[in-house]
């Protein structure tokens, strides 16, 4: 067993134990830092890969800012302290059933058809290759979802302001 | 690295989406579902960039793919954030079986 190896393992029981504490724990905001800690731990696992890009934008993005605003709107529609209501029997039992056999039918899937997969040896990915091709404008360029999913991220902000904007007849 | 089969890395992301799965469906604060929901965005990440590195190491599609996923992810979260934050406002609750004055 080498060290790559044991990180590896490592890091994925880290990420199904947050994982679950995230989805299960009745405190909210010990649900958010859960939520947190699996979300380093996906950065990780792209490091891990040779991924860094990746990784540096999971780290700024996830961590940085989505957590970040889930804490702000915890913070401002809880009331801190209050534990979550236990959820009812037959809906846990509904959405494990659910998932178990989701789980257990999509591992069936796979491991069913998997030989079938060839696997080619794992190559650098450069900083300057990701560059190039996300900003080229020739065959497999990626000049144009780049833009659209700017005008997208405009078009969110602007979004969010009118929709949390306090007018006078509601607020 | 190179020595973990790729196949436990999907089982890994498989694992992640049922999980996400399992949360959005026992959830009822709004907020919870839509941390349940950004687990399962996730797994598909880490599926794509699965896919990329060890079937298709001379392209970057998946890549790409992921940076869009986040992209996207983000400013869904955003709005999804200001919706809850506006609901609270008129319904002092973000609780999803509260909210039914649309509901027939």
């Amino acid at each position: 067993m080498e060290t790559g190896k044991i990180i590896f393992y490592l890091i994925s029981i880290m990420i199904v134990i947050f994982g679950l504490l995230t989805v299960t724990t009745r405190k909210l905001f010990r649900s958010a830092i859960y939520l947190l800690f699996t979300l380093i731990n996906v950065a990780a696992l792209y490091f891990c890969l040779n991924y860094e890009f990746i990784a540096a934008v999971q780290i700024v993005v996830y961590v940085g800012g989505i957590i970040v605003l889930i804490l702000f709107s915890l913070f401002l529609t809880q009331q801190a302290g209050l534990d979550l209501p236990k959820p009812s029997f037959s809906r846990v039992a509904l959405a494990a059933s659910l998932s178990v056999f989701g789980f257990i039918f999509v591992f069936l899937l796979f491991y069913f058809s998997s030989s079938s997969l060839e696997v080619a040896g794992p190559v650098e990915v450069t900083m300057k290759a990701i560059g190039t091709q996300m900003l080229s404008f020739t065959k497999n360029g990626y000049v144009l979802p780049f833009e659209v999913v700017s005008i997208l991220l405009l078009a969110a902000m602007i979004g969010c302001i009118a929709i949390a904007f306090r007018t006078k007849e509601n607020g | 690295m190179a020595e973990v089969p790729y196949q436990h890395i999907l089982f890994l992301s498989f694992a992640l989406f049922f999980i996400g799965v399992y949360g959005f469906f026992t959830r009822r604060n709004m907020i919870t579902m839509l941390m349940a929901v950004e687990l399962m965005l996730n797994s598909v990440n880490i599926n794509m960039v699965v896919f990329n590195k060890y079937l298709f190491p001379g392209e970057l599609e998946g890549l790409f793919f992921t940076l869009f996923i986040i992209t996207i992810a983000a400013a869904e979260a955003a709005i999804a954030i200001a919706i809850i934050i506006n609901i609270y406002r008129k319904f002092k609750t973000i609780d999803a079986e509260d909210v039914d004055s649309m509901k027939f």
